[in-house]
């Protein structure tokens, strides 16, 4: 059975962060809009709320809001000899499902990259001179630069209400802010938020080095606070259930608190849940996409969803997935290197050293996803590629965010895993711990890759998507130096005891253990069509009205969380659909 | 209009401090304790399964000592309850093949079979090993002799086929969530795992205790509304 839908203006794959912002930027034009979200609808009230939210088990453990291997997934390998296997149970990353995809369960930590990581590839030819990319690095500019983004940034935070201090307002140097960011336009929407005991005594550690702490941006609103949209945040109460869950305060910056009841009311919107798209339809000439084509869960029918326009606002990986398997862009060969979709997908080089004090009482609990302490003293623009022997950096950061006991608690070394001395130890220890981390960048290879799985499907019968991924010694050198300054600043705290954990040399690729969903790449902009799958405003270079959103527009992966890089780039693309391309449809370049 | 979650709030307020005032109201809770742990009538194990899971779980989170041990706790009712479920269904887990049961741990498990299938077949082959190796079953082994054998099994070292390598894993997880998890999926039992290591459960409320270097005064409450 399929039936045919009445034609839309735009069609929006995906209503999380980037669907959200771009459904209410168009639809201020007056165009008619639908968007078609995979999972279920969420709101704050009832699939947020308290008590019921606040349940280890069924969110942070098993996943309760994230995407269903056995719906989505994807395969993975090391290498382009290794056979790729299925990733059959969530680990390493956590793609979000439904309305509000992963923009309801994040932390919230909202970062503007470097000046320089937007044109990394110039930047280290300029200064290190070309000799200093190792073979096999694949670097790429991004095609757009900060000073440009710089108003769509702004803008972002100030609609998601970003609580922080700002370190540099048009070149002056803030007191208490990152000294190193890059220029801002004027201060954060809200005040920093309050500080755990963690991020305070690591704060005073690195300031008597001679570091510069400043507090982490954060989507976890410090004050009430109403947007651009008339959405209004309340002040977050430091539940210590963020990460994994939505929140149950109307505190953490999300679609459902920042956008998606204004967007509701606009009567040229509507959206349908439990609708998955299974590809972009392109028309016979391949120069524009006609539309897509879904699936109907409550129908169990596919449909022909006709569209003058299509945006791609699904996560990273899937935005990829389907460019793959609707024919956008030229697959991308790791032999030859030619190809552009599914190029540079890189991921995120985070490091830690956890610290035991048997008389401080840290209250993990009591804590936010992004509040804490960090400095950037070892940034990408403060380290010296040529004497270091490494293309990257890190900012380095301590504040807890949660104390949920079955996601883990940390134990000095010797403590068993089980056992009457574990029993012992969890009592002994819970609490008493923190942690310092660095959270690097990573950078791409021309081995790094997504392409179609030859054997694996999904429940369409689709090739899953595969991922070819290792680590690199570049970015195990990144993390080693960073471990060097970590356990600089941890002896100078005098624990108890402290533990580090860091990829070392020959380290492989362990889709296991979860370590961020910062996963980016594989639809990296750019401005030459030969080396990018999108051009600069996010426009498929074949088909001029396809846009592709999010982290996969990244050439390879900044020191930073992704999402506030992500927002920047939705209001930019945005503008240009709106005051560019919408006049005149065609190619923006 | 008051927001539901603040109605939802005073409602468990107020049942909580009716349930002081009025001891009337007392046998309703006794009410709800549940069976004694010899006489749970297991929904997924075999009774030769739910003997092992008994005796592995008091070995992994002993009696002995300050704090709950897994039977105190009441993990063996939580892990019969996941695995009914959805959980030991494998409900979410991408199940296709072809398998590979035997590739590479970091491209992550990849047997056919689901979570109750790897406890089942996990806890046959390893009570055959432990007769094989220990002279008799796991659950008739003394203690130290339990140790060693799941010393044996947590290091891959009991002999398990590809297909079952994860049993120790999930066996060890399973035992974990079910002394942490809320106790309304069936351990956790009385909050008493929370109240062994401080966690106050589901307050989520702190607004005044952040950066405060002393320990937190009040104990738990769990998603029902009952405090500890």
């Amino acid at each position: 059975m399929a039936r045919t839908d009445p034609k839309k203006d735009v069609v929006i794959v995906g209503l999380g962060w980037t669907g959200s912002i771009l459904g209410i930027e168009l639809a201020k034009e007056g165009l008619d809009i639908l968007a078609l979200e995979r999972g279920p609808d969420r709101a704050t009230v009832p699939e947020f709320q308290y008590p019921e939210v606040i349940d280890e088990l069924k969110y942070g453990i098993r996943y309760g809001f994230m995407q269903k291997p056995r719906n989505s997934t994807i395969t993975v390998r090391r290498t382009l000899d290794e056979t790729a296997r299925p990733m059959r149970r969530l680990g390493s990353f956590l793609p979000g499902d439904g309305v509000g995809g992963a923009g309801i369960h994040w932390n919230g930590q909202t970062w503007r990259p470097m000046e320089n990581e937007f044109r990394l590839r110039s930047y280290v030819e300029e200064n290190f001179g070309a000799e200093a990319i190792p073979e096999g690095m694949v670097l790429q500019d991004w095609g757009v630069t900060y000073e440009e983004l710089e108003p769509y940034f702004d803008r972002f935070e100030f609609m998601a209400g970003i609580a922080g201090k700002a370190g540099n307002i048009r070149g002056e140097i803030q007191e208490g802010g990152n000294p190193f960011e890059a220029p801002r336009s004027r201060e954060y929407p809200l005040p920093p938020m309050k500080q755990t005991t963690d991020a305070l005594i690591f704060a005073e550690a690195a300031r008597a080095m001679g570091y510069h702490p400043f507090p982490r941006p954060s989507a976890n609103a410090s004050a009430a606070y109403v947007n651009e949209y008339g959405m209004q945040l309340g002040p977050c109460n430091y539940c210590g259930f963020c990460e994994r869950y939505g929140c149950i305060n109307y505190s953490k910056a999300s679609p459902q608190t920042c956008i998606l009841d204004a967007l509701k009311r606009y009567p040229n919107f509507g959206y349908k849940v439990n609708a998955e798209v299974l590809r972009v339809d392109l028309a016979a000439d391949g120069q524009t996409a006609t539309g897509v084509t879904w699936w109907d869960e409550a129908a169990q029918e596919e449909v022909s969803q006709p569209a003058d326009m299509v945006i791609l606002a699904a996560y990273q990986l899937h935005n990829v997935h389907l460019m793959l398997l609707s024919g956008i862009g030229q697959p991308y060969d790791p032999v030859t290197g030619e190809g552009v979709t599914g190029k540079n997908y890189s991921y995120q080089m985070n490091g830690g050293t956890t610290l035991f004090f048997k008389d401080r009482h840290f209250n993990p609990f009591a804590a936010a996803g992004s509040s804490g302490m960090s400095i950037d003293d070892f940034a990408i623009n403060r380290i010296d590629f040529g004497a270091e022997g490494f293309i990257g950096g890190s900012y380095i950061t301590a504040g807890l965010s949660n104390g949920q006991p079955i996601r883990g608690i940390q134990l000095p070394e010797g403590v068993p895993a089980w056992g009457a001395a574990w029993k012992q130890g969890i009592s002994e220890w819970y609490g008493h711990s923190m942690s310092i981390g660095s959270h690097g960048s990573n950078l791409s290879y021309r081995d790094c890759y997504l392409d179609l799985d030859p054997t694996y499907t999904d429940r369409h019968g689709r090739p899953l998507m595969r991922m070819t991924f290792d680590w690199k010694e570049n970015d195990i050198r990144m993390t080693q130096f960073m471990r060097t300054k970590i356990e600089e600043i941890a002896r100078s705290m005098n624990p108890d005891s402290w533990k580090s954990s860091y990829k070392e040399e020959g380290a492989r690729y362990d889709i296991r253990p979860y370590q961020t969903t910062h996963n980016v790449g594989g639809a990296i902009m750019g401005v030459d069509p030969a080396t990018s799958a999108v051009n600069r405003y996010l426009q498929t270079w074949d088909q001029h009205n396809v846009f592709v959103m999010g982290a996969g527009a990244f050439p390879q992966n900044i020191q930073y969380n992704p999402t506030g890089a992500v927002g920047a780039l939705a209001y930019w693309a945005a503008e240009a659909i709106r005051k560019d391309y919408l006049p005149n449809p065609r190619p923006l370049m | 209009m008051t927001p539901r979650f603040m109605q939802s709030t005073r409602r468990a307020f107020l049942g909580s401090a009716a349930l002081g005032v009025v001891a009337s109201a007392l046998p309703a809770r006794a009410e709800q304790e549940p069976v004694a742990l010899e006489d749970y009538k297991p929904e997924f194990f075999a009774p030769a399964e739910w003997v092992f899971v008994m005796a592995a779980a008091a070995r992994i989170i002993p009696s002995e000592g300050e704090g709950p041990g897994a039977l105190e706790a009441r993990v063996p009712v939580f892990i019969d309850r996941q695995l009914a479920g959805e959980f030991g269904a494998a409900a979410d887990l991408y199940m296709e093949g072809p398998f590979e049961p035997g590739a590479d741990e970091n491209l992550g498990p990849q047997s056919p079979l689901t979570p109750a299938e790897i406890y089942r077949e996990g806890i046959a082959a390893f009570d055959s090993w432990c007769l094989d190796q220990k002279g008799a079953e796991f659950a008739g082994l003394e203690a130290g002799a339990q140790d060693e054998a799941l010393t044996s099994l947590a290091d891959g070292d009991a002999g398990l086929d590809a297909e079952v390598r994860e049993f120790w894993l999930l066996l060890l997880q399973n035992v974990k969530e079910g002394y942490f998890a809320d106790p309304k999926y069936g351990g956790n039992h009385d909050m008493a795992s929370w109240v062994h290591i401080g966690f106050p459960g589901a307050r989520a409320n702190f607004l005044e205790w952040v950066g405060r270097d002393e320990p937190y005064p009040l104990g738990p409450v769990d998603i029902a509304g009952n405090r500890a």
